[in-house]
Parts: C-alpha cells; sequence; structure tokens
C-alpha cells in the first residue's frame, strides 16, 4: 500500500445489501482524501467476503477493502466489530474514519473512539478539509440547539478523526473502477457476552423516503387541506414516498418512520415537494442534497423558499388539486 | 441479581424551549438563561425501566449524573420517582466535556461507587443527542452494550434478555451482567411522582462528588479531556438560487408542471 493520507468507512450490510449510507460515505471519503492532497480509501468490512458485495465498493470508492478474515464476527456483535477496527486502525493510521449514523454502526463507531481514544462526532450534516493552525484536518458539521445553528468540531490532536453520519446526507456515487485490493485481516471476536436470539427483520418499506426517488414531504401546513388523501395522492402519482416533519408526526398524520429531519430520517431523492413545510433548519439541514426541492407553503416569508429551487405561494387547497390535475394530465399523454 | 443498577441521567433545556437557546458564537456554548431545564425525555424512561426491574430483582437504584449545581433538580426528580439514593458529579473541571470525557467522568462515578451490575441511560438526549455515552461508557467500564432497547426481560440474574430496535426491524438479545444498556420512549410509560414521593425523596440521600471523588483526573475530563473541540457556529444556511412563482393559483400550477416537465423531473 502506498504511503498516503488514508480515509476509511466502516461498511454495514444485513443479506448482501450494503447499507446505503455507507455507499454514500465512500464517494465522500473520495473527495475528502483528495482535498487531504491524495489518499487512498478503504472500506472496513467484517461479517462477509460476498463478492457482489466487494464488487460494489470498489465501484462506489473504495480503492481497497480491509476484510475481517474471520466471517463469523456479527454486525450485532459491537464489541469485536470495534476490536476488529481498532486494531486494524493502530496499525494502518487512518487519518479519518467515517461511519453511518445507524443503530449498530454508532455502538462501533463509540467503542472505537474509546479503544484510539480518540473523538467521535455524531451526526454530522458536512465534512470539510480546512486548515488551522497550520494543520489540515477534518471540520465536521454539526447542527445544534433545535437546528437553528451549524456548529463546525474539530479533533485537533488525535487521529484517526472520527464521525458518524446519517443515510441520505451523502447519495451514493459511482466511480470509474480503481486498482484496488482485498487485504484480509486476522480478526478476532471478543468473548461472547452478547448473544443474538432472534433478528427480526420488519417488511421492507418500498415507501422509505430515505430510499425513494420522488420525496412529498408534508409540514404543520398541511392542517389547511383537512386530511391526507391530496398528499398521499400526489406521493402516489410520482411513484414517490410520503414523509413528514416533525409537527405533522406529532400530529398523527405521519408515521414515525417517515419522518424527515434530524430526529428521523434524510433524504437525498431527486425531486422533493414540501407541502406546508415553513423550513425549520432541523428538517432543511437534512434534506440539502436532494436534487431538486419544490416549496409550496402560504407564508411568503417561510424559510423553505430560501432553499427550494421553485416556489409557490399559495394556499394548499387551492393548488394541490390544480397540481395533481396537471401531473396527472402530463403523465396522460406519454 | 447481584449489585445495583445505576441509572444514568441527564439534565437539559425544555424540549420546547431548545430555539430559545442562544449561541454564543465566540465560545462554542449555549446560553442557557432563562430557559427551564428537566430530565432529557428519555432518561425518565431509563429511571422508569430500572425501577421495574428492582421491583421484581431487588437490588437499589442509585440516580449519577454529571452537571452543573443546578443539575441536582434532575436527581431529586429521580429519586421522587423512587431511586433509592444519587450521585452527583458537579465539579467545574467536568465542564465542556464531549462525549468520550462525560463517559470517563460517569465511569469514574461508576466505579467509585461500587458493586454496580447494570447501568441503564436514555439512549440519546435531546439536546446534542449524540447517542455515543453509553457504549463509550461500556467500552471503559469493559461491560457489553446494548441501545435502542425497547423491552428488558430479567432472566436468572446473570443475564437479560433485551429486544433492541435498528433500521431494519428487532433484535432479540441475551445479555451478561454486568452491562450497559439504553433504552428508547417505546420501553414503558415513566410514573408520575406524587406530593408524597416528592417528600419522601427530601430524606434521601444526594452524594455531591468532584472529580478526585470520583477518582478521574482533571485533565482527562471536560474541555481539558475532550478530543473535540468546538471550533464554528453560525446560522444555518442551505440557500438556493431559486424561483419563487407568481400569479393565480392556475397560472402557478401551470408554470411549475412545466419547469418540472422540462427538467425531466415528471
Amino acid at each position: 500500500m502506498k504511503n498516503t493520507h488514508q480515509v476509511w468507512v466502516w461498511i454495514e450490510h444485513h443479506k448482501d445489501v450494503i447499507n446505503v449510507g455507507s455507499l454514500g460515505l465512500l464517494g465522500k471519503a473520495r473527495e475528502l482524501a483528495q482535498q487531504l492532497g491524495g489518499g487512498n480509501v478503504a472500506a472496513v468490512l467484517a461479517g462477509t467476503d460476498s463478492p457482489q458485495i466487494t464488487e460494489e465498493l470498489f465501484s462506489y470508492g473504495a480503492d481497497d477493502i480491509y476484510l475481517a478474515d474471520d466471517k463469523s464476527i456479527s454486525l450485532f456483535d459491537s464489541e469485536s466489530c470495534a476490536g476488529f477496527v481498532a486494531g486494524l486502525a493502530r496499525e494502518h493510521k487512518p487519518e479519518i474514519m467515517l461511519w453511518g449514523a445507524t443503530s449498530l454502526g454508532k455502538e462501533i463507531a463509540a467503542r472505537a473512539a474509546v479503544k484510539l481514544d480518540t473523538g467521535l462526532t455524531a451526526h454530522c450534516i458536512a465534512l470539510d478539509i480546512v486548515e488551522i493552525d497550520n494543520v489540515t484536518q477534518l471540520a465536521a458539521s454539526v447542527s445544534g440547539w433545535g437546528g437553528n445553528a451549524i456548529i463546525r468540531i474539530i479533533c485537533p490532536q488525535k487521529r484517526p478523526q472520527m464521525a458518524t453520519v446519517k443515510a441520505g446526507i451523502f447519495p451514493p456515487a459511482r466511480f470509474e473502477k480503481r486498482q484496488g485490493g482485498i487485504i484480509r485481516v486476522k480478526a478476532a471476536q471478543s468473548p461472547a457476552r452478547i448473544e443474538v436470539i432472534e433478528v427480526i427483520t420488519a417488511p421492507e418499506r418500498a415507501d422509505a423516503p430515505e430510499q425513494a426517488e420522488v420525496v412529498v414531504a408534508g409540514g404543520w401546513g398541511m392542517s389547511s387541506l383537512g386530511g391526507l388523501e391530496q398528499a398521499a395522492e400526489l406521493a402516489k402519482l410520482l411513484g414517490g414516498s410520503l414523509g413528514g416533519t416533525r409537527p405533522s408526526v406529532d400530529a398523527g398524520w405521519i408515521s414515525h418512520d417517515k419522518m424527515i429531519g434530524q430526529s428521523g430520517v434524510s433524504i437525498s431523492p431527486r425531486l422533493l415537494i414540501t407541502l406546508g413545510v415553513s423550513g425549520a433548519a432541523q428538517f432543511t439541514s437534512t434534506v440539502q442534497s436532494s436534487k431538486f426541492i419544490m416549496a409550496i407553503d402560504k407564508n411568503p416569508d417561510a424559510p423553505i423558499f430560501e432553499m427550494a429551487d421553485l416556489g409557490i405561494i399559495g394556499d394548499l387547497p387551492e393548488i394541490l388539486p390544480r397540481l395533481i390535475e396537471k401531473i396527472k394530465a402530463v403523465k396522460d399523454k406519454k | 441479581m447481584p449489585g445495583d443498577i445505576a441509572v444514568c441521567i441527564k439534565q437539559v433545556p425544555h424540549p420546547d424551549c431548545l430555539a430559545k437557546l442562544s449561541l454564543d458564537a465566540a465560545r462554542g456554548t449555549v446560553n442557557r438563561e432563562g430557559v427551564p431545564a428537566v430530565i432529557n425525555p428519555v432518561d425518565r424512561n431509563a429511571v422508569e425501566a430500572s425501577l421495574r426491574l428492582r421491583e421484581k430483582l431487588r437490588n437499589r437504584v442509585i440516580a449519577l449524573t454529571m452537571g452543573p449545581p443546578a443539575a441536582r433538580k434532575a436527581l431529586e426528580d429521580a429519586l421522587a420517582m423512587g431511586a433509592d439514593y444519587a450521585v452527583h458529579l458537579c465539579d467545574r473541571a467536568f465542564a465542556g466535556a464531549d462525549t468520550l470525557a462525560t463517559a470517563r467522568a460517569l465511569a469514574g462515578g461508576i466505579r467509585s461507587t461500587g458493586g454496580i451490575a447494570l447501568i441503564i441511560c436514555g439512549n440519546t438526549t435531546i439536546d446534542s443527542g449524540t447517542g455515543q455515552v453509553a457504549a463509550q461508557l461500556a467500552e471503559m467500564l469493559d461491560f457489553p452494550c446494548v441501545t435502542d432497547i425497547e423491552e428488558i426481560m430479567p432472566e436468572d440474574g446473570a443475564s437479560l434478555l433485551v429486544k433492541r430496535a435498528w433500521e431494519q426491524g428487532d433484535i432479540r438479545v441475551r445479555v451478561r451482567l454486568p452491562a450497559v444498556l439504553a433504552v428508547n420512549a417505546k420501553i414503558n410509560q415513566p410514573r408520575l411522582p406524587n406530593v408524597l414521593d416528592i417528600m419522601a425523596a427530601r430524606q434521601k440521600e444526594i452524594k455531591e462528588w468532584c472529580a478526585a471523588d470520583a477518582k478521574v483526573e482533571a485533565g482527562c475530563v471536560g474541555l481539558a479531556g475532550s478530543p473535540t473541540q468546538f471550533w464554528q457556529a453560525g446560522e444555518f444556511h442551505a440557500r438556493r438560487q431559486g424561483e419563487i412563482l407568481r400569479g393565480s393559483p392556475d397560472e402557478m400550477v401551470a408554470a411549475a408542471v412545466d419547469k418540472l416537465k422540462k427538467l425531466e423531473l415528471i
């Protein structure tokens, strides 16, 4: 391996499917490695050696893959996973390590940070390479205090610099394949103090906002609609997913697993249409990777219009039926 | 179960007031003046889970927090709910801690308390919301850790059965004690103390410990012991050069759909 800066990504996977957040982080890692002045991106993988997975990691941005040779290490066993990663990091000294901010990923990252005696910044919404006091380092942006502020956090002295990022913040991108290698690494399981008895996989959510190409997001302003039917109809018409802000979840209109925002999921669809969303940073910071945002709200001063590509200022009961009708007409012509 | 239960709680700004917090951009600290403080909501579920286990296992429940003098109120609330006694890690040296330094202080508190077989935390706080402290505390104490727990069932005294949530469903796990568990809000409905509970709580002890009492070096905790540092703060901006449509509803909708069509978004 060349002696260059290394940026590592922990790979989460289940049943031969790589977590979309891990794939997005590989692409981001490429950017960071480049900004570090040329670096190597490595995927750190345990619990599988499926060629399908390793191929995919190479095409989404990995130069190399560190693979735990003991396939029986389970991703549900955060102790063993953290032990594997920390041992590897002590040997190869990566500059930066990125983790998906998932239920399991957070546990592994938190344990690894203790083992490596280094800093871990949670739920980042942006990652940049900056120079502070002549040290080139990672600035990890998090949103703070109700989402109204962006706070940039650094880890000036300890290495690796570690950060967790929710799926949807960095959308996955395919890269030209590199001349990568799979490096098999000895990994030992920790004494089993946790025994997985049963993994109950919930039925696939076909309409999960974080995976949809088109998302319709409802906010508090949907109250003027007197029901969800039209919003759901619009989502269905566009083959998309209907999600909502915290107020719309609290109001009982949208189920909790479709909450978009810092306490819910982050999204990066091709098209996002917001209905009666005012645009608190709690929400907007997690949709900023959306390719095109169309906002509909009656309040011309709503902050959502500042981040929209297209805005309609108007009452939802007047706009939405017309919008549905017009889109139907377009679809019918096709 | 031989040993006591420690429940780690944190005092946070009232959830309805998060938007009112102002930022001291130079220091990266939050101005909490005039904002009421409460126990972090899911930490009340953690206290409740501890009390329910105590009813079955007959051990003691010790409420533990790290925080400024005012955080004593959070411990009083936990005592009113039914905790047996409390430990308040209170020292200027603890201030400005990131998650690693926080976990170090809590680990010191747990070790100095002694005889702890189970630590229960809330899964995440509403203010910083990292959800990292429970796992870091476990790593420091060399305990197993399970987060995002929705159900706890005691077994033979040496282990617990828990159901944890994750993005793709649930996982049922057997965890050997001593262990750290982080619970989410679905696990239970926290009890509301009545006047008698609150009066009884006044008789309960709150031990106030400085860094030396918790046997942690001042340089390892607080700001000095935090590998991550605040660098900059700013308002959140994600501006786009968008187009705001004008006109009648029919005109605006027609223009919007034209644009979406042109961009092949529909």
